[in-house]
């Protein structure tokens, strides 16, 4: 089933307060990373490059953060050493 | 608003979180085995957990007029000793039979690992010996991507399975129309951080419509909301959805899949 949204929805009054403050949050993550001297982390990297997709006026910027922050390769690592995830791709060295 | 909760992980939760989703309008609950937070050292660990999924906690839910449910697995973040995950998935078909299970799951990958993918192609063979239903975990952050495309190349080379009977859970933006296009069904997840939020997931509703689809909050006892389903309902409420299209994919949609399985009856006036 298709789902047509209901012309008087206001998707800018419903979220825009709540987009604000996320938005706002990202911005106080990177001061305090800076603050503390943390900017080098591949995670704080990975953040400041795909928040250029913000900026783009094509649709879909969520899939493209999500694909700029996942492992591209294809194949099963050899074995896990750890349990958790980052929440961004490192890249080998 | 009734609906289903697909996806949730009982045993970490207080009974308060019952009283809170029937209030709700929970129907029904289902919950996949999964990982306690620590590895479990011994196949007798694991039955002891499965016999508190079929046995105990249906009786806890019960008292609050809940059915529950079930799925039975070792879970992908324990399969990566191979000797341990055989010992415990032998004991899986004695269980099988229990009224309140309803499939292998929730297998899949988590960190993308061989002994990890060659525990999932031990789970689909079990799941097809037995007729089983399949409930999919698809790894974490940045390793979703891949373990999506690897599970779903490890389904297909099970040319016997049927698509509609396996669910690939955790989807988000970047996965669910890998999922979708190749016959699936796919859940989404609905955490505060780490998957999709309410307003996403309705947003990919919006995207993709709504065949094959259900929302669960896979709540356990990590950062999680028990009540994350009904409040994607009163999203699609005010993005002024009726209420039946509601009932389609919070309470339909589920029954619908989960009503593969003999198992799984829900008395309501109407599915």
């Amino acid at each position: 089933m298709k789902l047509s949204p209901a012309a008087s929805y206001s998707a800018v009054d419903q979220s825009f307060i709540d987009a604000r403050a996320r938005l706002l949050d990202v911005a106080a993550f990177l001061d305090r990373v800076q603050r503390y001297g943390q900017e080098d982390d591949f995670r704080v990297a990975a953040l400041k490059q795909a928040i250029a997709q913000l900026s783009t006026s094509e649709p879909g910027r969520v899939e493209r953060i999500l694909l700029e922050l996942s492992d591209p390769s294809l194949e099963p690592i050899p074995a896990a050493s750890m349990q958790g995830a980052f929440g961004a791709y490192k890249p080998q060295s | 608003m009734r609906y289903i909760e697909p996806h949730a992980h009982m045993v970490s939760r207080t009974t308060d979180d019952y009283t809170a989703m029937v209030t709700a309008g929970c129907q029904a609950v289902c919950e996949p085995a999964f990982w306690a937070g620590f590895d479990r050292r011994t196949a007798e660990g694991f039955h002891d957990y499965f016999l508190q999924l079929v046995d105990y906690e249906p009786r806890r839910a019960k008292k609050y007029q809940l059915p529950h449910y079930c799925w039975l697995c070792i879970n992908p973040k324990e399969s990566e000793d191979v000797k341990l995950a055989e010992e415990v998935i032998s004991i899986i078909p004695s269980l099988l039979d229990r009224q309140s299970v309803l499939g292998i799951g929730e297998i899949g990958l988590n960190k993308n690992s061989r002994n990890e993918y060659k525990i999932l192609e031990m789970h689909i063979q079990l799941a097809l010996d037995h007729d089983q239903l399949i409930l999919v975990h698809t790894p974490h952050l940045e390793d979703k991507l891949k373990g999506t495309k690897l599970i779903l190349q490890a389904l297909k080379n099970f040319p016997k399975l049927k698509p509609e009977r396996v669910i690939i859970d955790h989807v988000e933006e970047h996965t669910a129309r890998l999922v979708l296009d190749q016959g699936f069904w796919a859940g989404m997840t609905l955490y505060p951080e780490s998957k999709c939020t309410p307003a996403r997931a309705v947003d990919i509703l919006e995207m993709l419509g709504t065949d094959r689809l259900w929302l669960n909050s896979a709540c356990d006892w990590g950062h999680s909301d028990p009540l994350a389903v009904p409040k994607a309902g009163l999203e699609m409420r005010r993005r002024g959805y009726s209420a039946d299209v509601v009932d389609q994919v919070l309470y339909r949609n589920p029954v619908s899949f989960l009503s593969q399985s003999s198992h799984f009856s829900i008395s309501n006036e109407e599915k």
